[in-house]
């Protein structure tokens, strides 16, 4: 279709991962913006610190919003690149390790993600300075 | 496998620098996410290791580039609800064009005073 990214596809996983794309596209809108405009525009890095992340995470809200945000744009940006790689990696080796490599990121990033988000303890830490 | 200047030559003229933006935008702000989760981790060693890091973030250099990755992620949302348009409402296709340029307007003007804000905080 002219000015579609992808055509729909017909049907299992593909057509799955392709509306995947459009609803969390759409979440990431609303998630990534609000995250954008209060942590870089609003708020910027001069005033991100330890403290700062352990004042935002002392209610559950942040943490909800941000173990969102990270599931849906990993897998968002992830299933993308996966995308790419299917449209120019065509040697049946290197196509093989490269999505083999894409499930891999994918895992680890995701596990080292929420491991930090939901375990995130500021009070383990004395608060120096 | 296809010749390089292949990859760049897409199905149609429309949409063609959309697409290409589309994914180099998608594939920068990727990428950036994968830094991003690994530095934002450190957090879990302490308030010594994780501020001693954000040194580096408080740079000109990154600094710049974090004003390049917001427009990225502005051009892949505004471009990203055109794709929807047109894929769920195909009369959309007869206005192909327009909705392009809509995002290319639209863009500018969210991006342009997001940028100065964001760059403000750098000069002082």
């Amino acid at each position: 279709m002219k000015g579609s990214s992808q055509p729909r596809p017909e049907s299992g996983f593909e057509l799955y991962a392709w509306v995947f794309m459009r609803l969390s596209g759409i979440l990431l809108l609303v998630l990534a913006l609000i995250h954008l405009f209060y942590m870089h525009v609003l708020n910027n890095v001069d005033a991100i610190d330890f403290r700062f992340v352990a004042q935002r995470y002392a209610t559950p809200f942040w943490r909800t919003f941000d173990l969102m945000m990270l599931w849906l744009a990993l897998i968002h940006g992830l299933n993308g690149l996966r995308t790419v790689v299917i449209d120019y990696v065509h040697a049946r080796g290197w196509r093989f390790a490269s999505l083999a490599s894409i499930y891999v990121i994918g895992f680890i990033f995701l596990a080292l993600g929420s491991l930090v988000i939901l375990t995130f303890e500021p009070s383990k830490f004395a608060l120096v300075r | 496998m296809a010749r390089p200047l292949q990859y760049l030559s897409y199905r149609g003229r429309g949409g063609h620098w959309s697409w290409i933006l589309h994914r180099l935008t998608g594939l920068g702000v990727l990428f950036f996410l994968l830094i991003h989760i690994l530095d934002i981790s450190l957090i879990g060693w302490g308030p010594r290791v994780f501020d001693s890091l954000l040194i580096i973030y408080r740079g000109r250099v990154f600094r710049c580039m974090e004003v390049l990755l917001a427009g990225a992620v502005i051009y892949h949302a505004l471009n990203g609800i055109r794709i929807i348009i047109v894929d769920f409402w195909p009369a959309a296709t007869t206005v192909h064009r327009k909705l392009v340029y809509a995002v290319a307007l639209i863009f500018v003007v969210v991006y342009v005073p997001t940028a100065v804000l964001m760059l403000n905080g750098l000069v002082k």
